[in-house]
């Protein structure tokens, strides 16, 4: 969190109102989102106790386990969460562009993905939980499932661990999404209520939000007082309605709440990097689904040195370019970076278009601005420079002081004698450098995966699926 | 002298902040979670005169809002009787397998069965007999009583673990029903898990350098045993609570130098909850509110998954317009400006900064102007 981030908390605290703290929306909101809101059963690691999902906010499906310690319920219960996600996730399959690479074949890559919404982190850890206790079961062998089981498995696993890649919108949870754009009065543990941060940001706080007869929790964990006073009696009853309709009322509010927070999000306006970091969602979408096509076995339980490093790797990567692209998209956050001067903005007192550097054949164009700003500015002179205004040029700190900062343009304005129209900023404009830029960084270099060295366990046991993890416990 | 005297004082000071209300046994659970937040005077107080901060939040109106669903009770009952069936069978196996051991048999002790009053003292002398013999078979202790010295009041613990010894070195098992799935389990909950093995840790070391002998002989190395995947079978795994134990440490140090924080406190105030015959406590709710906010609380957004009082003390931080609300990242990057007015009269200049708050002050005026012109 940055200071701007804490006094915009302080003025949520002050006003009793949520403050923005993005000026336009940095995840991809689908135009026909999967919203899933799954209840495990208290007390156990992944035993599925009922989830409320759909497409269609007026017309929610309820799953229940009217027994949630009997296997065969269970898995009843899987094979009917398949039959609703399954069809959700291939239908994306069908459309698919041609993509092409450089130095390598090229791929399909679906139009559209699809975009799994739950509540918050916890929702994501369950879905995670749950594709590992589905992915390994067969639908042959001595503990046959529905087939629609372990490949529900897969997706999950998938979708669970996407989850956690940065900028990624395959699988948000609403909580983190909203308070990536408003800030609460309240921390940040609290924020993990969804009642509690939606409050803050349409009415104002309420204590209502932390009680769970009138906002039940928003799951994955149900309220240990519903469970004594309502769900254990029920479930003693023996009737399978009683216990449907006692899990209808912990679900419907929250199903309410996650239209409500996808409505909040789609009134603001998309920020420019959104779609292409979508774009590489699509592509990882279509990867995993060529990867299940070509018959590959299940993730495994845990990844091998390589895999873990390599991924690693992409995940670092794709946290700075998040970082770099929502700062260039959203001058809010860019904002951060000024004030602590790794970007100042202001208005152009001066330019000189035409100036050179060099002489004769090596003689360059090097249009100078002079910009005053009111920012601290920390950047020392020869410092590379990008700006959100001209997103392909590139510029370099000359001069600093006294609330006038001299750049120099050193590429992207064209390759004439002068510089293209509009290249240079004119005197009156106003605009923002920074020293972040979003530079292609080349991947580690990473031994292949049967070249582990024996300091990191040495190559990778392959996979091969056996009748014990296919008839792993479930209790 | 004087201090005998002074700790006779400080001893009856604690007796009169409880009152008549009934002594709230300190369990491992509670002791671990005064390391949580060392900073809080009211809390350092209320464990150390062994208030029911349970029924004191209850009874001014902000019950906490934890509890334990019957789901979870009967899954962790369930998990520890298979773990303790047939003489704690399967343990056995597990620790054969995690320690390497090859014993063939292992004595098994319940230091239930003979009644409660006795166990502390039957624990010991077991504990005593053992370090002395330091005989190679293995021993198994179920349901010890262990004890421990906090402010000057001796706390029973009541472990659901089982001290195993074997040639003279003790482990402290400890069973919890949260999965470890793939070798990886909640951090959280295994962090939990470590401060209330710990507990149980310097208790038995405590004991035996109470009995001359050597404290080192219990390993810092603590068996955990949990569901393995998604079924009830078991799973051992060491955890080192070193750390945990350099914390408890320092915090049980300084819950013994209360005397300062009693010394602040006026002669006649009292926590008393004044219990009628059937418990329910009778003392006036605004009355039992003014006595606690005499002390000073540390709120902190966590106190939500540890403190009863929570509720309470976080209604108080809201009525103060304390920064802490906000969490201490907050708190930390304010740079010690402790309230909300004071940090927002700062960032729209209608205060001026006080000694030491000037970079601060800069910092807050120059992220208003950065707000304000990027939503103009």
């Amino acid at each position: 969190m940055s200071l701007l981030t804490s006094l915009a908390r302080l003025r949520a605290l002050d006003e009793g109102i949520a403050q923005p703290i993005a000026t336009v929306r940095h995840c991809h909101l689908a135009a026909r989102p999967m919203v899933f809101v799954p209840l495990k059963l208290s007390g156990e690691a992944a035993a599925p106790l009922a989830a409320m999902l759909g497409t269609d906010r007026d017309r929610p499906r309820l799953l229940v386990v009217t027994q949630p310690r009997n296997r065969d319920l269970r898995f009843a219960w899987a094979a009917e969460l398949a039959g609703v996600l399954l069809p959700y996730v291939e239908g994306f399959l069908h459309r698919t562009e041609t993509v092409e690479r450089r130095n390598a074949d090229p791929y399909e890559r679906a139009v559209d993905a699809p975009q799994i919404v739950v509540p918050n982190q916890a929702g994501v850890g369950f879905v995670r939980l749950l594709g590992r206790s589905m992915r390994f079961r067969r639908a042959d062998g001595p503990w046959p499932v529905p087939e629609s089981v372990p490949l529900l498995g897969r997706w999950l696993t998938y979708f669970g661990e996407r989850a956690a890649y940065p900028g990624s919108s395959l699988m948000p949870a609403m909580t983190e999404e909203l308070g990536r754009h408003w800030a609460s009065g309240q921390s940040g543990l609290e924020d993990a209520n969804l009642a509690a941060l939606l409050a803050w940001i349409t009415t104002g706080p309420s204590d209502d939000a932390e009680d769970p007869l009138i906002w039940p929790p928003a799951g994955p964990a149900t309220d240990p007082g519903f469970d004594a006073e309502v769900l254990a009696p029920a479930m003693e009853s023996g009737s399978p309605e009683r216990v449907t309709e006692a899990l209808r009322t912990q679900l419907e509010p929250t199903w309410g709440l996650m239209w409500q927070a996808i409505d909040l999000l789609a009134g603001l306006e998309a920020g420019a990097g959104v779609a292409s970091r979508w774009e590489q969602d699509r592509g990882s979408f279509s990867g995993m689904a060529a990867h299940i096509a070509e018959g590959a076995p299940p993730q495994p339980r845990r990844d091998g040195a390589v895999a873990a490093a390599a991924k690693l790797a992409r995940m670092e990567r794709a946290q700075a370019a998040y970082d770099v692209q929502r700062a260039y998209d959203d001058p809010l956050v860019m904002a951060e970076y000024r004030l602590t001067g790794e970007a100042f903005a202001g208005e152009v007192v001066d330019t000189d278009p035409g100036n050179t550097e060099g002489e004769g054949r090596s003689r360059k164009l090097r249009p100078i601005v002079v910009i005053k700003t009111d920012d601290p500015v920390r950047l020392a002179p020869g410092a590379s420079l990008g700006t959100p205004q001209r997103r392909g040029q590139g510029a370099e700190l000359v001069s600093a002081g006294d609330g006038l900062v001299t750049v120099k343009i050193t590429k992207g304005m064209g390759r004439g004698r002068t510089a293209a129209p509009g290249a240079v900023p004119e005197i009156g404009e106003r605009v923002c450098y920074t020293s972040l830029t979003d530079e292609f960084q080349g991947s580690p270099a990473l031994p292949d995966a049967e070249a582990t060295p024996w300091t990191h366990g040495g190559p990778p046991q392959e996979y091969v699926p056996d009748d014990e993890d296919a008839q792993e416990e479930w209790s | 002298m004087s201090g005998l005297k002074r700790e006779g004082d400080h001893a009856h000071r604690l007796e009169a902040l409880r009152g008549t209300t009934p002594q709230q046994p300190h369990d491992a659970r509670a002791i671990a979670a005064l390391a949580a937040n060392p900073g809080c005077a009211r809390r350092a107080l209320m464990d150390g005169a062994g208030v029911d901060k349970d029924a004191a939040a209850r009874h001014l109106g902000f019950p906490a809002p934890f509890g334990q669903s019957p789901f979870a009770i009967t899954r962790g009952n369930v998990f520890e009787a298979l773990v303790k069936a047939d003489g704690c069978a399967e343990l056995l196996r597990m620790l054969r397998e995690l320690l390497g051991l090859t014993v063939a048999e292992v004595a098994y002790h319940d230091v239930e069965n003979v009644g409660a009053h006795l166990r502390h003292a039957h624990t010991r002398t077991l504990i005593d007999r053992a370090a002395r013999d330091g005989h190679d078979a293995g021993t198994l202790y179920d349901h010890p009583l262990l004890s421990l010295e906090i402010a000057g009041h001796t706390a029973y613990l009541e472990p659901d673990v089982v001290a195993f010894q074997l040639g003279g070195r003790f482990h402290i098992v400890e069973i919890k029903s949260f999965a470890v799935i793939d070798g990886q389990a909640d951090p959280s909950a295994v962090a939990a898990a470590a401060r209330q093995a710990a507990v149980y840790v310097l208790a038995l070391r405590t004991l035996l350098e109470e009995l001359g002998h050597d404290p080192l002989k219990v390993s810092h190395d603590v068996v955990l045993v949990c569901p393995e995947n998604f079924a009830n079978r078991p799973v051992a795994s060491l955890v080192d609570v070193r750390r945990q134990l350099a914390v408890l440490r320092r915090q049980l140090t300084r819950m013994t130098s209360l005397d300062r924080l009693l010394e602040e406190l006026p002669e006649d105030l009292t926590f008393d909850l004044r219990p009628d015959e059937d418990g329910r406590p009778t003392r006036p709710v605004a009355e039992l509110g003014d006595a606690l906010r005499r002390t000073t609380a540390r709120y902190a957004p966590d106190c939500l998954s540890t403190c009863d009082m929570c509720f309470f003390c976080r209604d108080e931080a809201r009525q103060e317009g304390a920064s802490d609300l906000l969490g201490r990242q907050v708190r930390d990057e304010l740079g010690g400006v402790a309230s909300v007015t004071e940090a927002l009269g700062l960032a729209d200049g209608t205060r001026d900064p006080a000694e030491g708050q000037e970079e601060i002050a800069r910092l807050l005026r120059n992220a208003e102007r950065l707000r304000g012109e990027c939503l103009a």
